[in-house]
């Protein structure tokens, strides 16, 4: 009974030694040689695999930010700079440090001022509602399916069920640009968070000319074109009907809010609420001291 | 009873023709009609007139657009008010020439008269040249220019033409009166096809539940000196899809991604070959089709099937025949299996309008959506033997590459999945999309194989420049 005891111990024993020898120079020979430095991005990443930053995750950065020769084509949107720099630091590139984003919708039509004409029963989906039926008058606005907030992985979006439009949490979210992906509308924008998350914005994506677009939501952008002609930073075009604000450009001064006739821009964060009479007054005095100066010239 | 259908699948929905004791009646034109430059398949045709022109009946609006797109003919005379774009039923804009009504006064040169043209012309050009120059388009749904059909590929020849007589879709009509009351014009528009595709066989298939139909076109083969053969159909939807219209009557199944031709088939409709007749021998364009006003909340001494003018707004059609009926949850432009819920009623018919079509909440309501109980009912049911279930899910995964493996885009979108499933899953709202996906990725793989050729080519003509 001893004997095959012991002789069973001895013979895995053995078995075990010469296999781990036999493993140890097999694992030699077809080593995978890994640079070392994805390990350490790796680690300084996230880890959440979101695919924001346009690869397929946070391995797929590293290994891809290792060989490249700048970090022009890798930004990590959910570590943001910080992560960033600690990315820098261990492969001694450059960094370009950019603005922190969030996810801004386009789109103010709430079930109070966009009125439906239709009833879609068909399946929970905006991608498949838009293929269907415009249940509003307006061909470009939400769809209120909240494709958006299945997409989103950090719990940032919501459907405002008062409103039927998504609502974005900016403590929560991190500009990975799912949302963005997601909207068959294209209403979702990565904006620069502004000082103080201030931003001033067109929440409204409808091309169709002014009386088409009002009659369809009274908070369409009409393409009137007064912001821009309010504008001194030169911020804002207006192409198709459409206003659109650079927030590269925008001083976030707030003239253009005041001077909208439909509400169609909104400034977020502000920290006191827009007094429309003051700015307008502001706009008018410039306007009257600029047309008598040229009165002077003449 | 027939035995003569499809292999597989297929549902027996109640084909409810409610209409069909409704004769023909010509609808008058309204005040302003709004022309469609998006009628047909393929590119948009663009406009060759200016705001102000003073247009006639039958006269060119817009030429095609692309090598698959179509001309647009005016279908009354008048000014053109302007050109802009408006709401199609859906919603989408699409541009649109506006024409303020002056009267009905036709362009020269067109044939007005009833007489039965039954000489057909010699020239296969100048046939062609006359079906594309008349804007012809199938009218069977897909709206597919008809003289691109009828010109098969170098290489490709056609072993069968096929007019399609099925009218699957319940409710439907327009084509049962049309077979009813102009029969020999069908048969004519049928036989110039078959000269045009070298005279192949000719069969006209038409689903049994519509007897005298069947009735009124074999009288009209006989009393005609034509080689065209009638078929009676099994009653089975959808009868009428292309596809499956071959199967049933070549006995041949057409590849995955293959056109009809690639079988040695072409499938027309009878109201294209009535259009086609009409251009062809009368030089008319197309600017008239049959379109049925019918539905289950809609008493049938109020159904009407009217020959409409493209163009007119479907609201005033509903205001001509009677308003909207009470009761009326659902409004279809088309069949209520494959047709598109009306999203705007002042959305303008086009050349492949067939309905307006009012249904009950009761008969249209979506189910409460549950978890799929793996019955496999839709597999049974889909006609093109895909597996729906399986795609919704791999939809839902977002798995392009499986998705085209399991041949996605191969669904014809005829709703069977939909209509048998017993777990209220929006099937074919997803396995659409689903289709979307996979013939997106296919496309944009012919387009990278076709690119890295020219570069290729580009290269080689540099390098032999070199040398």
């Amino acid at each position: 009974m001893n004997s095959v005891v012991i002789w069973t111990v001895v013979v895995l024993a053995g078995l075990g030694l010469v296999l781990a020898v036999v493993l140890y120079f097999v694992a030699r020979k077809f080593r995978v040689e890994e640079d070392p430095r994805i390990e350490l991005i790796e680690k300084a990443l996230p880890g959440a695999n979101c695919g924001g930053c346009g690869y397929a995750g946070c391995h797929s950065f590293a290994d891809t930010a290792v060989k490249a020769a700048d970090l022009s084509a890798h930004f990590c949107p959910v570590g943001g700079n910080e992560v960033m720099k600690q990315v820098s630091a261990i492969l001694g590139y450059e960094l370009a440090e950019k603005a922190p984003q969030v996810a801004v919708v386009r789109c103010n039509g709430s079930c109070a001022v966009r009125p439906k004409l239709n009833v879609y029963d068909g399946a929970k989906s905006c991608r498949v509602k838009a293929f269907y039926s415009n249940v509003t008058g307006c061909p470009a606005g939400c769809l209120g399916c909240g494709d958006c907030v299945e997409a989103c992985e950090f719990g940032a979006l919501s459907m405002d069920p008062e409103t039927e439009l998504p609502v974005v949490d900016e403590s929560k979210c991190v500009a990975c640009g799912k949302c963005v992906k997601a909207c068959p509308k294209a209403l979702i924008e990565l904006r620069n968070k502004g000082p103080r998350g201030m931003r001033e914005y067109v929440s409204c994506r409808n091309t169709d000319k002014g009386p088409v677009a009002r009659k369809a939501c009274a908070n369409a952008c009409i393409g009137c074109g007064i912001c821009v002609k309010t504008c001194t930073h030169d911020a804002i075009t207006l192409e198709n009907n459409l206003a659109y604000i650079d927030f590269a450009k925008c001083k976030l001064c707030r003239e253009c809010e005041a001077v909208c006739p439909t509400g169609a821009i909104h400034g977020v964060n502000f920290p006191k609420p827009l007094d429309k009479a003051a700015v307008k007054e502001r706009i008018a005095a410039r306007n009257a001291a600029a047309v008598s100066e040229k009165g002077g010239e003449k | 009873m027939s035995k003569i259908t499809f292999a597989i699948g297929g549902v027996h929905p109640d084909d409810a023709k409610l209409s069909r004791g409704c004769a023909i009646e010509v609808l008058p034109l309204p005040k302003t009609v709004y022309v469609s430059m998006a009628q047909h398949l393929g590119a948009p045709a663009k406009p060759v007139v200016a705001v102000g022109d003073k247009v006639r009946t039958g006269q060119v609006l817009a030429e095609p657009g692309g090598f698959i797109s179509a001309f647009v003919h005016s279908p009354a005379s008048g000014t053109v008010k302007s050109i802009a774009p408006r709401k199609d039923i859906i919603g989408n804009p699409v541009p649109h020439i506006e024409i303020e009504v002056e009267g009905d006064e036709w362009a020269e040169g067109i044939d007005l008269s009833d007489t039965l043209v039954t000489e057909i012309p010699e020239d296969r050009n100048a046939i062609l040249d006359k079906i594309k120059a008349c804007g012809v388009v199938g009218l069977g749904g897909a709206t597919f220019p008809t003289h691109v059909k009828l010109n098969p590929a170098p290489g490709s020849k056609a072993e069968c033409l096929i007019l399609n007589g099925a009218e699957c879709e319940p409710y439907l009509t327009s084509d049962f009166r049309i077979m009813l009351e102009r029969p020999k014009e069908i048969v004519v528009g049928a036989a110039i096809m078959q000269k045009v595709l070298g005279g192949c066989r000719t069969v006209i298939g038409i689903e049994e539940n519509k007897p005298e139909a069947i009735e009124s076109m074999k009288k009209a083969v006989s009393g005609l000196p034509y080689d065209i053969e009638v078929l009676s159909l099994k009653k089975k939807y959808p009868q009428g899809g292309e596809k499956q219209l071959i199967q049933a009557v070549m006995h041949r199944e057409v590849g995955s991604g293959g056109l009809p031709i690639s079988v040695g088939a072409v499938v027309q409709n009878v109201a294209t070959s009535l259009a086609v007749y009409e251009a062809v021998q009368k030089n008319k364009p197309l600017i008239t089709n049959v379109l049925t006003v019918t539905g289950n909340c809609l008493p049938v001494e109020r159904q009407h099937n009217y020959l409409f003018r493209i163009g007119v707004p479907l609201d005033y059609i509903a205001e001509y025949a009677g308003g909207i009926p009470e009761g009326a949850a659902k409004i279809i432009s088309g069949g209520p299996m494959m047709g598109r819920a009306v999203a705007c009623m002042d959305a303008t018919t086009v050349k492949g309008s067939s309905s307006i079509l009012y249904l009950t909440h009761e008969s249209t309501k979506r189910w409460t959506e549950t978890s799929c109980i793996r019955c496999g009912r839709c597999m049974d049911a889909c006609p093109m033997g895909l597996e729906p279930y399986l795609l919704n899910r791999l939809y839902k995964a977002g798995d392009v590459a499986a998705l085209e493996e399991n041949a996605a885009q191969d669904c014809i979108e005829c709703g069977c999945c939909l209509y048998s499933c017993p777990a209220g899953i929006p099937l074919l709202d997803n396995v659409r999309q689903a289709k979307g996906l996979a013939m997106g990725a296919i496309r944009a793989r012919a387009a990278a194989a076709k690119a890295a050729a020219e570069a290729a080519a580009a290269k080689e003509i540099s390098k032999t420049k070199e040398d």
